[in-house]
């Protein structure tokens, strides 16, 4: 069976993924040897993915850390009793 | 990434904080905090917001980390902490136009990706441009709000598509739909703008 592009496109999720059936990869596959539009679509999508994971992408505002840990450390001190000095 | 030692440091210094070493959360949510920031972020769409959000999260863990067991990684625990605090947030603000957490499209059709005929990898260092990083910030947060949460537990904080159904508690079949078209409409939006902002030529000239 021969995938049109628009079928392969629905499969591009499954396939970056490797959750594919081998039958359904095997039909993407030969598509994409062929196809440099569907090659194209899905080196797009896996550099995207690549570089929306990429942690530099949500950068902490200044002073995020130095303002977390004080309110954290509010919050310890209320709850808890006076920090063992076992360690 | 947590490794296996990580992740049995991580089970040690929860187990000290709960035998009262309070002050070791501290070391506990430090690795944590971009993550939980990002995802915060991602769908408050407001920095005071998501830093409010984010502290409110890791205060929830400290008080409710008795219940924490350890089958669930930490930080799969914690976004699923914060992925909550965020749609309580959401829902209760007013005058906001309301995104809808029941709407389900998975009937709908489907997204057709940007149609390009090759494509030039963009190299992670292209994220040192602020353009670029502002380019990435922008098109996850423009995703549809069901789009957005299943796209940034799976693809932002590696969740497993099974963690991230549960988390969000919809069907795994949701789950795959949904991140496919989150990943498409990423491509859409994302290939055009991101050819206009790589040059041809000295792509590497900047660095």
């Amino acid at each position: 069976m021969v995938l049109e592009c628009k079928h392969v496109w629905e499969h591009i999720s499954g396939y970056l993924d490797g959750t594919l059936s081998p039958e359904v990869r095997e039909q993407v596959q030969k598509h994409l040897e062929h196809c440099e539009i569907c090659s194209a679509i899905l080196d797009s999508t896996r550099n995207i993915l690549i570089l929306t994971a990429d942690e530099r992408v949500f950068e902490l505002p200044l002073g995020f850390s130095e303002r977390l840990h004080a309110r954290l450390e509010a919050e310890i001190r209320g709850i808890a009793p006076a920090p063992s000095d076992t360690d | 990434m947590t490794g296996i030692s990580d992740s049995t440091d991580e089970a040690q210094i929860i187990a000290s904080i709960l035998a009262g070493n309070t002050h070791h959360f501290h070391d506990l949510i430090r690795p944590h905090e971009r993550s939980v920031y990002a995802m915060a972020l991602s769908l408050l769409h407001n920095e005071a917001d998501a830093e409010d959000a984010a502290q409110e999260a890791f205060l929830k863990a400290f008080r409710n980390l008795a219940n924490f067991r350890g089958e669930a990684k930490f930080s799969t625990w914690l976004i699923s902490i914060t992925l909550n605090e965020a749609r309580s947030r959401l829902r209760s603000k007013k005058n906001v136009k309301m995104e809808s957490l029941d709407e389900s499209p998975e009937g709908q059709g489907s997204v057709t990706p940007a149609l390009l005929r090759d494509w030039r990898e963009i190299p992670s260092e292209a994220l040192e441009r602020k353009e670029i990083r502002q380019l990435l910030q922008q098109a996850i947060t423009d995703l549809p709000l069901i789009y957005r949460e299943v796209f940034l537990l799976r693809d932002v904080e590696e969740l497993s598509v099974n963690q991230s159904a549960e988390a969000l508690g919809i069907s795994i079949a949701s789950v795959k739909v949904r991140l496919h078209r989150a990943r498409i409409m990423l491509q859409k939006k994302l290939v055009p703008q991101l050819k206009k902002a790589n040059p041809k030529r000295r792509w590497f000239s900047w660095s």
